[in-house]
């Protein structure tokens, strides 16, 4: 029997993006060793780097950030085994300390999300923020653009 | 023994299989043999491990809770000698037979051995698997001298793990590049410019053609008759399937064990998967042999799927590769050259960014990203579902190439808008 989880998900809402950049400044702020904007963005050494991007063409904007698949690439093409599905939040994560940094999973990533981080030694991705109720992005989204809504999805059966 | 599932080789495709069996099948038993003595571990890494960066713990692919949390019975060191199709039973080295109802081949490659006078001396080793890098790593001492044959990927990753043991390295290619089959030629310069600036010596263009000395080795002697001292030799050529146990069966061999799209081999609930098949490449349009990582897993994966009762077809499979070494940070997938006149080649280069990609009748057949490789994946996946690109490929290789540089439909389809 397929067991389901509710899981957290990030609705990208491009109709109301004006791409201000705001969720990415957030993004980079929460991922950084300081939480600090100042700090994060002129002292920090390697650079937080944030997990979000906006894009534009014409008129339209919007924010691309993980989508979290439910089958992702990114964790079947991992040769270590540091990119994985979180058994508890159903999300896609990585564990920083067994990446190597092949970069194989940024190939194989649809979205072309996954990012390199600052010192080019593992990849970093959205973590749907684990320390805050709603993640960096949607919070500071002025504009709904980014919201935060519930998903069903299936528990995967295979534990690792 | 009986088994439902019995999974032969524990690497990325056994371990695919098994973790997708296991998601529809919690129950059915599931038995995985593997010759090697250890949990399933990432092949790639053991450069890792060589280079003293990570410990054998380091770099299981799976935690060690893996086999009992998910009900598998894992035979380790257990080596099956012969498959008797007829009565569906393997029989191992030790006398135990197992009976299986649904049969996987994961059995993987086996280094290619050529025929240069001296291989059998002692300094010579291979490097696809954990007990060839503990043999190499025994052997070591200081200031050693090594002599890499070949100059592929697992050359490139023997070398770089013993340049940073201390070793003096010379990596030894026939062709006249190094990586000349998941890179072009400019990619392949860049490469080779990274590892002379960090002190690997590369020669192009020859071959090793005898490995001397008398008990030991003390020179690899060239096809120009040049020598080079060393006192260790490693054979990496490449990778052939692993094809002992299908051999003298029923089950169809070409250069691989032949698969359908459902990782079916001609014999009825047999399958096959990663480095040992031989699958359908869509960008080659003919089965082919590709021994990587992730397409292992993922002819793993279809193939459990199908062996536990839900249909499944296999994606797509091409290479892909992708590699960091000495600072450079280049991923491919597909073709890297040009074929023919009939295949368009767009190029865009600036420092030490360098983009490309080879279309035919207005699809991706390959790419390279080299630098700046995060939109790579974008285009591997248009690529992968061969989705039209003509009426944007100029914007491909952009610095601001992304999902609204695609058709409405595609991009509001893919983020769910």
């Amino acid at each position: 029997m397929p067991v389901y989880t509710e899981m957290k998900k990030i609705q990208i809402n491009e109709d109301f993006c004006v791409n201000c950049g705001l969720c990415k400044v957030y993004c980079t702020v929460e991922h950084s060793q300081t939480k600090d904007i100042i700090k994060a963005f002129k002292r920090e050494n390697p650079a937080p780097v944030p997990r979000v991007r906006t894009e534009s063409n014409g008129d339209i904007s919007f924010a691309v950030l993980c989508q979290h698949c439910a089958e992702p690439w990114c964790v079947y093409s991992c040769l270590t085994g540091a990119m994985h599905k979180d058994l508890e939040s159903n999300a896609v994560v990585v564990d920083e300390d067994k990446c190597v940094g092949c970069w194989t999973c940024i190939i194989s990533c649809p979205y072309g999300i996954l990012t390199r981080d600052g010192d080019h030694r593992h990849v970093v991705k959205c973590d749907l923020c684990p320390d805050r109720e709603i993640p960096a992005c949607v919070d500071n989204c002025p504009n709904e653009a980014l919201t935060l809504v519930m998903d069903i999805e299936e528990v995967c059966q295979t534990v690792i | 023994m009986r088994t439902r599932y019995l999974i032969i080789g524990n690497s990325a495709g056994g371990i695919g299989a098994a973790e997708a069996i296991r998601e529809k099948d919690r129950k059915g038993s599931l038995t995985i043999v593997s010759d090697e003595a250890v949990p399933a571990y990432s092949k790639p890494l053991i450069s890792k491990y060589l280079s003293g960066e990570r410990t054998i713990e380091n770099i299981l692919y799976r935690p060690a809770e893996f086999y009992e949390r998910n009900n598998i019975t894992f035979l380790s060191g257990e080596k099956i000698t012969r498959l008797e199709i007829g009565s569906k039973t393997a029989h191992c080295e030790d006398g135990k037979l197992i009976q299986w109802e649904k049969l996987l081949l994961a059995t993987g490659g086996k280094p290619i051995i050529p025929g240069i006078k001296g291989l059998d001396k002692e300094g010579v080793f291979t490097f696809t698997s954990l007990g060839d890098v503990m043999a190499i790593n025994k052997s070591l001492t200081r200031g050693q001298k090594a002599v890499i044959i070949g100059g592929g990927l697992i050359g490139v990753s023997a070398s770089e793990a013993l340049f940073k043991r201390g070793v003096d390295v010379t990596v030894v290619e026939m062709k006249d590049r190094v990586l000349n089959t998941i890179l072009d030629e400019h990619t392949s310069f860049l490469a080779e410019k990274a590892f002379r600036k960090a002190g690997i010596k590369v020669i192009t263009g020859h071959t090793v053609v005898e490995v001397s000395g008398d008990d030991s080795i003390t020179e690899a002697i060239l096809d120009d008759g040049a020598t080079i001292p060393c006192d260790l030799v490693i054979v990496a050529i490449g990778v052939l399937p692993q094809l002992v146990l299908a051999s003298n069966t029923e089950i169809k061999i070409n250069r691989g064990v032949v698969v359908d799209r459902y990782m079916s081999t001609t014999c009825l609930n047999i399958y096959a998967c990663g480095d040992v098949s031989e699958s359908y490449d869509p960008v080659y349009d003919e089965n082919r042999v590709i021994p990587v990582w992730p397409n292992a897993y993922m002819g793993g994966r279809v193939a459990g799927f199908n062996m536990a009762g839900v249909r499944t077809e296999y994606p797509a499979s091409t290479s892909l590769n992708s590699l960091n070494y000495f600072g450079i940070d280049i991923v491919s997938a597909g073709l890297v050259t040009s074929p023919g006149e009939d295949y368009e080649v767009i190029t865009r280069q600036e420092n030490d960014m360098y983009k490309k990609v080879i279309l035919k009748n207005g699809l991706i057949s390959g790419l390279i990203f080299a630098g700046a490789i995060e939109q790579s994946g974008i285009l591997f996946d248009l690529m992968k579902n061969k989705v039209p690109v003509e009426e944007f490929k100029q914007a491909l290789l952009s610095d601001d190439f992304g999902l609204a540089s695609l058709p409405q439909k595609l991009w509001k389809e893919k983020l769910q808008t």
